[in-house]
């Protein structure tokens, strides 16, 4: 059974899929609690994964490998360590909460349902992958049930958010493949397998190439794949400028997909870079990711905090809040210390958690009042005090409260950013005072005051919705008092990989 | 009189006998009982289907080495074998409210499988230009089989005339080409090219050239494209996913025999032209799809697309572009035929539903349709785990490894270009309200599992490619 245990994580959702796609289209609270059941086994299985992973030790740890097309040497090669551990365990919960939190889908219930299995799986698959084509094709596995549940369940815009959301991803995706066959290419014998990929790192030459502009800026080989990998996974993360479709994508989508799309789906951007970029690509690491990375991560959190604090719209406010609070893990992965890039790791997940809570608590309201203007509220403490309750927490810790996950994580990636930019670490702390401008600002306008006369017949939030955001709420105080349950698991890999980057920096 | 060795011909005599039982069998059925004649005609190409396993890694030759029975022709048969049986399940409903006569639509049907069956093991220019015309001329009637249909007849005629042009310059280029050599036998015709190099007239050049120019013509390669979408979008539907895999394998398996492979010496001259042909045919193709308003059309001008990229497994040359031509091929087979097997559970006899518009709201109208479709679409665009992507990925993967890098990146491009036209049915089916209400769907057992082995097909070739690479890879290297 734990021989395969990342298989059956990563398929028992496609599974569930099938097994819905079976089932009579009528038969709606059938088909949901399927496919709630169908998210456990994962669910449990990353709880497990979590207890049994070894955190003393650096490396891949539940290896699968196995031939798949032997004659271009691709594999099926699954595992986990420290960098995808936590991703691991975040895919299985979120996945698991948000299916409870589109119990309220009521059109195309099945399609929603097998797709959003579908999407689970790919999610799961590309967080475990260790060859690059198997790795390539979960991404874009992900990217299609995406594109039809923003595209289909969305909102008045829908079909433009979907289309601008899939051309700017599967622009990235092209790139990342480009840069997949060059790596595969350059390799001796052609493999896909990242780990030998790794092993291979100085073969990737660095001296500059002949090729305009590439000459002038000293570009070789190793920097043109990075930046061309770089690109693909900025997309997702989404780094200025490529976030334009963030805020379309998460107002057009239905609640659970966006809490997907903002705690997994942007994830993977910054996985991606840590997976791939550092390790495989060194030396273009040390000179690109150095600075750049570090103030394009501060310059996130400035500017998406100040959009953040200019919408109307409360979905759009947790959107751009996404793209300030990611720019966070772009400043920790670039600092190359320890308490950098371990924040920078900690701060996926608790973004993760976060936001996830965040865009719930935007829908709990949007189906009640059917609207989500900021401006439009008032007063709503004294008519839904559970749902304040737990709004006040969310928000306390996205603008990082001591005491709750999100101040861990930030202080460490400003711990470890002070020692190499001081400049960015004095612009990323006041990225905090910004958040908690707007989140403040926010609260007093939708929780305290005068209450709305239209509202005062709100119903207090229920027990599905409360059961989809007390787990989360738990982790976030649980992960701000005791970090280390989680840390003391990731520390050894991000050591290791650190260690890979750091002998070609100040060269 | 020497002893004749008739086993390389018995996959092609296997479904002509099929035809012709057909026909006679046609005679004594009345009007309504003639379902019959379809379950012979499958049951004609399975037996065929089981003599080719069985024959699998033979190396005859018979009529004085003019037909050669190796892998690469089974290969080939397999396809035929493959498409005929699919079309034939596909168009049971189809002609019948169409009112087609079924005897003659099956054993044409059948007819063309033979020719092309004949094309792929041709050793002898002579017999491949014989195994030409018996598909072509039996396909130009399938064209236009369906008489009370004025678009049908006039595809006919069209693709008839263009046709025999395109026959002309291979007639023509046939026969430069044994001026030049003194034969019409491949082998001979190869000897003569490696004993006696840079020793050619130039009206041999002028002959391969000429050939080249002929095969593009099949496969509707731009600048030899304008019958392409005029004759898909008038031949009735299942005869359009006939001729869009079918055909096309043909056209390409002879052009792998004849040019690539035996003529290779004469690569150097036509490796330009060759060059420039995949490169416009890929993006003319894309681009003319794009802004096509009926989605046969756009299918039409995406097959010639998907020929431009098979073009570029053919620049490559034999040592890497093989095995990706062969494997792209069987790929193509199953997506194409889906994707017009789904137009074909649309159609009203009459007035053909082609709009965008026709499909919006299918996707949840009709489940099974619409999922089919969706595959076929992301097929064919490319998408991983399909089998769309991994024929993509083998072809540009041979371009890079041969050092076409330009060829392998522009084709990466198109391939996001066509993105845009396939993702616009998917739009239409799942995202647009209503339009569909009209359109009623065909009662036709048949044709849903000819879809739905299609959708297997491309599922099992995506996520599962390895038996199927060994297959193309043994298929190609039996060629001597």
């Amino acid at each position: 059974m734990t021989e395969n245990l990342l298989t059956y994580m990563t398929f028992i959702p496609l599974a569930g899929a099938v097994v819905v796609l079976l089932l009579p289209g009528k038969a709606h609270s059938l088909i949901r609690w399927v496919s709630a059941a169908a998210t456990v086994p994962p669910l449990l299985m990353a709880v497990w994964l979590f207890q049994n992973f070894d955190g003393s030790k650096p490396g891949l740890q539940f290896i699968e490998k196995y031939q798949w097309i032997p004659a271009y040497n691709i594999s099926y090669y699954m595992a986990v360590d420290g960098i995808s551990i936590s991703m691991v365990l975040l895919t299985a919960l979120l996945s698991f909460l948000c299916i409870f939190a589109s119990f309220g889908i009521e059109k195309g219930v099945k399609g929603y349902f097998a797709l959003f299995l579908l999407l689970d799986t790919g999610m799961m698959g590309v967080f475990v992958s260790l060859d690059f084509f198997l790795f390539y094709i979960f991404w874009e596995v992900m990217l299609l049930p995406m594109y039809f549940l923003i595209g289909v369940w969305g909102g008045p815009r829908r079909e433009y958010a979907a289309i601008k959301f899939f051309l700017y991803t599967l622009f990235g995706s092209v790139l990342m493949l480009l840069a997949i066959l060059a790596l595969y290419f350059a390799s001796e014998p052609h493999t896909f397998d990242m780990t030998v990929l790794i092993a291979q790192a100085d073969r990737y030459g660095t001296q500059p190439l002949a090729m305009w502009p590439f000459n002038l800026w000293g570009w070789g080989f190793q920097h043109v794949i990075w930046m061309a990998l770089f690109i693909g996974f900025a997309i997702k993360i989404p780094a200025f400028p490529f976030h334009t479709w963030l805020p379309d994508a998460h107002v057009e989508a239905p609640t659970a997909i966006s809490v997907i799309l903002a705690g997994v789906l942007l994830k993977m951007g910054t996985y991606g870079i840590l997976r791939i970029n550092y390790p495989m690509l060194p030396a273009a690491t040390a000179d690109l990711a150095y600075w750049f990375l570090g103030a394009l991560g501060a310059w996130n959190i400035i500017y998406g905090a100040l959009c953040a604090m200019a919408q109307k719209d409360l979905k759009k406010l947790v959107a751009y809040s996404s793209v300030s609070h990611m720019g966070y893990v772009m400043l920790g992965m670039a600092s190359f210390t320890t308490q950098g890039i371990n924040g920078a790791v900690l701060q996926m997940f608790n973004h993760g958690t976060i936001t996830g809570m965040l865009f719930l608590l935007v829908g709990v309201i949007y189906d009640r009042a059917h609207h989500r203007d900021i401006d439009g509220f008032g007063g709503l403490a004294a008519i839904m005090p559970v749902y304040t309750g737990v709004t006040a927490l969310a928000f306390f810790a996205s603008m990082g409260l001591p005491g709750l996950s999100g101040f861990i994580s930030e202080v460490l990636v400003l711990l470890g950013t002070w020692q190499k930019y001081p400049v960015l670490a004095i612009l990323g702390a006041s990225g905090v005072v910004l958040t908690a401008g707007y989140l403040l600002w926010t609260i007093q306008r939708i929780y305290l005051g005068p209450p709305n006369e239209k509202y005062l017949k709100l119903p207090e939030i229920n027990g599905r919705e409360l059961f989809t955001l007390v787990p989360l709420g738990v982790i976030v105080i649980i992960l701000g008092v005791y970090p280390s349950v989680m840390l003391d698991l990731l520390r050894a890999s991000l050591d290791q990989l650190n260690q890979i980057v750091l002998p070609h920096l100040h060269q | 009189m020497t002893d004749v060795n008739l086993v390389p011909l018995l996959p092609a005599t296997q479904v002509l006998l099929t035809a012709l039982v057909v026909l006679l069998l046609d005679l004594f059925y009345q009007e309504g009982e003639k379902g019959l004649l379809a379950w012979v005609s499958l049951l004609g190409l399975a037996l065929c289907a089981g003599e080719t396993l069985f024959l699998w890694g033979s190396q005859e030759s018979a009529f004085g080495d003019a037909v050669m029975l190796d892998n690469f022709a089974l290969f080939f048969t397999q396809i035929f074998l493959g498409a005929a049986a699919l079309t034939i399940l596909s168009s049971v409903h189809y002609i019948r409210q169409a009112e087609i006569h079924e005897g003659e639509f099956y054993a044409l049907v059948l007819f063309a499988t033979t020719g092309m069956i004949l094309m792929a093991a041709a050793k002898d220019l002579i017999v491949f230009f014989l195994a030409l015309e018996t598909m072509s001329i039996a396909v130009y009637i399938l064209t236009g089989i369906w008489r009370a249909s004025g678009r049908s007849s006039e595809a006919a005629m069209k693709y008839f005339l263009m046709g025999a042009f395109a026959t002309g310059f291979l007639l023509y280029g046939i026969a430069l080409i044994y001026g030049a050599t003194g034969s019409t036998h491949l082998n001979e015709i190869s000897n003569y090219l490696i004993e006696s190099p840079e020793d050619w007239p130039p009206y041999l050049i002028g002959g391969a050239l000429l050939l080249l120019v002929g095969f593009a013509f099949k496969v509707g390669a731009v600048p030899f494209h304008f019958w392409v979408p005029d004759v898909y979008e008038g031949a009735p539907t299942p005869v359009t996913g006939f001729m869009s895999v079918a055909v096309k394998a043909a056209a390409f398996a002879a052009w792998a025999r004849i040019l690539m492979h035996q003529l290779a010496p004469l690569d150097s001259d036509w490796a330009f032209p060759l060059w420039v042909l995949a490169i416009i045919t890929m993006t003319l193709g894309n681009l003319l799809a794009i802004s096509q308003a009926s989605v046969k059309r756009m299918l039409a001008y995406s097959s010639i697309a998907h020929a431009g990229y098979l073009l570029v497994a053919l620049v490559v040359g034999e040592e890497w572009g093989g095995l990706p031509l062969l494997f792209y091929l069987l790929t193509y087979a199953f997506m194409a035929f889906g994707a017009f097997a789904v137009i074909t559970a649309l159609a009203e006899t009459e007035q053909s539903p082609e709009d965008y518009r026709d499909f919006s709201g299918l996707g949840f109208k009709h489940p099974f349709l619409g999922m089919a479709m969706t595959l076929f679409m992301l097929s064919l665009a490319g998408f991983p785990p399909l089998a769309g992507f991994a024929g993509k990925f083998y072809v540009f993967r041979s371009a890079v490894l041969s050092g076409h890098l330009a060829l392998a990146i522009i084709g990466v491009l198109n391939s996001l270009l066509s993105v845009i036209y396939y993702l616009r049915v998917i739009v239409a089916m799942y995202m647009e309200e209503g339009g569909a209400e009209g359109k009623s769907f065909r009662q036709a057992p048949y044709l849903y599992i000819a879809i739905g082995l299609a959708a297997l097909g491309t599922l099992y070739l995506g996520i599962l490619p390895a038996r199927a690479l060994e297959w193309s890879r043994v298929a190609f290297l039996s060629l001597d």
